[in-house]
C-alpha cells in the first residue's frame, strides 16, 4: 500500500502531462494542473506523517530485491520538500493562469513533466535515478525559458548550455562513483567517502555537478542572466523550484555518502560564505526587481549551504526550516515583481515609483515577503536565521556567524532600495499613464496565499520547527534511511 | 590505458570547441563532452570484461556489466535529445531578429 503512494506523485503528473497534451483548452489544462498537484501535497502530507511516526516509506521499483532495485524512499526530509514543491507548483499554475501566460498549449503539460521530475528526484535512492529525473525536470525547463511572446533567445541558450554542462559533469561522477563503489545506490553507499580518496574524489565531482546546478558561487553565474529574463510565470516557478532540488542533492549526498564528514565541512562553509556574500553584493548593484531578486536568490542558497557546513542538529534544524520557508517568500517576492512587470511592462527601478498609492495590497505583500527574506521578526526568515546563528555560535564559528549577519543587513538594504525605488517613491511617469488600471486583485490571490504561511510560519514556527528537527535527525543519523533503503 | 585516452582527448576536444564562438560549435563541443562521459560510463563497470552480458547465462566473472550499459543507454538518449533541441534553438533564430549578444 505504501509503496503505491510513493510512485503517484511521478506517475500521475506524467499521465496528466500527456492527457493534456491530447486535450485543447484553458479550463481543463488549469483545472487538471492544479488539481494534480494539489493531489501531490495531500501524497507529500500523507508520507510526512508515516515518516514521522519513525517508519520510512519505502518502495522498490518494479519488485526487484534490495540491491537491484531502484528504490523510492521517503524519508521527513524528503516528504517535506515534496510537500513544499507542490505548493509552489500549484502557485505558479495558479499565477500563471491569472497573468494568462499558460496560453500556449504546451505550458501546463510541461510544468506537469517538469513537477514529476522534481517529485521524482526528491523521492529517489538511487544516484543514476536522480540523474534521470533531474534531466525530466530540466528539458521541459529548458523549453519553458524560452516560451511565448518576449522570448530571450540569448538567455536560453545560456541556460540550456550550463544546464547541459552540470548534467554531464554531475553523469561524470555518477561513472565514477560506480567505478570505486559498484553499486549506485544512495543505502549502499552510506558513509563510502571514508573508504579512500577515490570515493570522496567521486563524490566530489558529484557534488560539483549539483553546485552548478544550484547556483553555488563560482558556478552561480548563469542563474541571474536567465532568470529574470523568462516569462514572469515561469520566474516564479524556477525560482523556488530548480535550485532547490540542487541544494536537496548537495544536503543528501553530503549527509548520506560523505557522512557529513568533518574533514570537509570547510569547504561547504566556504562556499556557503561566498555564495552568501557574493549574492548579496550583487543584488545590491541591480537595476531592475527581478535581477535584484535573482542574486537574492544566489545569496539565500548560501544560507541553506551554511546550516550543512556545520552540521549538527540545530544547523540542519535551521536549514530544513530555511529552505521549506524560502521556497514561498521567494515565490511571493517574484510573484510580485512578476505582476508588476505583467501590468506596467517593466520591472526596471528606475522607470517605476510610487506603487504604494496605486497597489496597497501588492506593496503590502511584497514588504511582508521581503522582510521576511531579511529576517526581521515575526515572521518566518527570522526564524530560520535565528536558528542558524544559533547553531553557529554553538559551534564557535563566530567569523561565519558575523558573514551570516552581515550578509542579512545587506539583504534589508537591497529589499529597502527596491522598495524605496518601486512603492515609496514620487509617482512615475509609467505608473501615471493613462490607462493604468493597476493589477487585477485576482492577481495578487497567489501571492496572498503564499504569503499568509510565511507569517503564520514566523508567528507560530512551532510544528514546523518540530518537523524540521525530526529531519534533520535522519540527516545526521542516517541509519534509518539507511536500513529502510536497503532492506 | 587507451579508455582513459580517450576520455582526456574527448573533454579537451569538447571543452575546446565549447569556448570558440558560434552555436554550432558550442552544440559539437557538448556532443564530444557528452561521448566522453559515455565512455567514462561504459568503463565504469570494468574494462577486462569483454563478452555479452545476461544472454546465455555466461560464466559472470567473464560477462560485461550490464549496468553500466545501461546507463550509458540512458545517458546517450538523454543528450541526444537536448542536443536536438540545442540545434532547434540555433535553427529557431530569426536572421536580424533581436540582438544575439548575451546579456551582461
Amino acid at each position: 500500500m505504501s509503496g503505491v503512494v510513493l510512485v503517484l506523485p511521478v506517475a500521475v503528473p506524467l499521465l496528466a502531462a500527456g492527457l493534456l497534451s491530447l486535450l485543447p483548452g484553458k479550463w481543463p489544462h488549469r483545472l487538471v494542473g492544479a488539481g494534480v498537484n494539489a493531489g501531490v501535497l495531500l501524497v507529500g502530507g500523507v508520507l510526512l506523517v508515516r515518516g514521522l511516526d519513525g517508519g520510512i516509506p519505502t518502495e522498490r521499483i518494479g519488485g526487484w530485491p534490495a540491491g537491484f532495485a531502484i528504490v523510492l524512499a521517503a524519508d521527513p526530509f524528503s516528504a517535506l520538500m515534496v510537500c513544499a514543491s507542490a505548493v509552489l507548483v500549484t502557485a505558479a499554475l495558479c499565477f500563471a493562469a491569472v497573468c494568462g501566460q499558460d496560453g500556449d498549449r504546451r505550458f501546463t503539460p510541461l510544468v506537469l513533466v517538469l513537477a514529476a521530475g522534481v517529485y521524482g528526484a526528491l523521492l529517489t535512492a538511487d544516484l543514476f535515478n536522480f540523474f534521470v529525473f533531474v534531466e525530466v525536470m530540466l528539458v521541459p525547463s529548458y523549453v519553458l525559458l524560452v516560451l511565448g511572446s518576449g522570448r530571450d533567445a540569448a538567455a536560453g541558450r545560456i541556460y540550456v548550455t550550463v544546464g547541459l554542462l552540470a548534467s554531464s559533469v554531475f553523469l561524470a561522477g555518477v561513472a565514477l562513483v560506480y567505478g570505486v563503489a559498484g553499486t549506485v545506490n544512495l543505502g549502499e553507499l552510506a558513509g563510502a567517502a571514508e573508504r579512500g580518496p577515490a570515493f570522496a574524489l567521486a563524490g566530489a565531482v558529484v557534488l560539483l555537478g549539483m553546485a552548478v546546478k544550484a547556483a553555488v558561487v563560482p558556478f552561480h553565474g548563469w542563474l541571474p542572466r536567465t532568470y529574470p529574463r523568462a516569462p514572469a510565470a515561469v520566474s516564479v516557478l524556477f525560482a523556488g523550484l530548480l535550485t532547490k532540488v540542487g541544494v536537496y542533492a548537495i544536503i543528501r549526498i553530503y549527509a548520506v555518502f560523505f557522512g557529513g564528514a568533518p574533514q570537509f565541512r570547510w569547504v561547504v562553509m566556504a562556499a556557503a560564505l561566498l555564495t552568501m556574500a557574493v549574492g548579496v553584493l550583487g543584488a545590491l548593484g541591480e537595476r531592475t526587481m527581478r535581477d535584484v531578486l535573482s542574486f537574492d536568490l544566489v545569496s539565500q542558497i548560501g544560507y541553506a549551504l551554511f546550516g550543512l557546513a556545520l552540521f549538527t542538529g540545530l544547523g540542519l534544524t535551521a536549514a530544513v526550516f530555511f529552505m521549506v520557508q524560502y521556497v514561498l517568500v521567494k515565490t511571493v517576492l517574484f510573484m510580485c515583481a512578476g505582476a508588476v512587470e505583467h501590468v506596467y511592462g517593466s520591472d526596471r527601478l528606475d522607470l517605476l515609483g510610487g506603487l504604494l498609492r496605486k497597489e496597497p495590497l501588492l506593496a503590502g505583500v511584497f514588504l511582508v515577503a521581503a522582510l521576511s527574506l531579511a529576517g526581521i521578526p515575526p515572521l518566518s526568515g527570522f526564524v530560520a536565521k535565528l536558528g542558524l546563528l544559533r547553531a553557529a555560535v554553538a559551534e564557535e564559528e563566530y567569523l561565519p556567524a558575523a558573514v551570516a549577519v552581515v550578509t542579512s543587513l545587506l539583504t534589508l538594504a537591497a529589499m529597502l532600495k527596491v522598495w524605496s525605488r518601486v512603492f515609496w517613491s514620487r509617482p512615475s511617469p509609467v505608473s501615471a499613464l493613462p490607462g493604468w488600471a493597476g493589477p487585477r486583485p485576482v492577481l495578487l490571490a497567489p501571492a496572498v496565499v503564499l504569503a499568509v504561511p510565511s507569517v503564520a510560519f514566523g508567528l507560530g514556527a512551532e510544528p514546523l520547527w518540530r518537523v524540521a528537527e525530526t529531519a534533520a535527525g535522519g540527516l545526521l543519523d542516517v541509519s534509518a534511511y539507511v536500513r529502510a533503503v536497503t532492506r | 590505458m587507451s579508455a582513459p585516452l580517450l576520455v582526456g582527448v574527448l573533454v579537451a576536444g569538447g571543452v575546446f570547441l565549447v569556448l570558440l564562438p558560434g552555436m554550432v560549435r558550442i552544440v559539437f563541443g557538448f556532443v564530444l563532452l557528452g561521448h566522453a562521459v559515455n565512455v567514462l560510463l561504459v568503463t565504469a563497470g570494468g574494462t577486462g570484461r569483454t563478452r555479452a552480458p545476461l544472454i546465455g547465462e555466461e560464466d559472470p566473472a567473464r560477462m560485461a556489466d550490464p549496468l553500466p550499459q545501461a546507463f550509458v543507454l540512458t545517458a546517450i538518449v538523454i543528450t541526444f535529445g537536448t542536443t536536438v533541441y540545442l540545434l532547434s534553438m540555433i535553427r529557431a533564430r530569426s536572421p536580424g531578429g533581436r540582438s544575439e549578444e548575451p546579456s551582461g
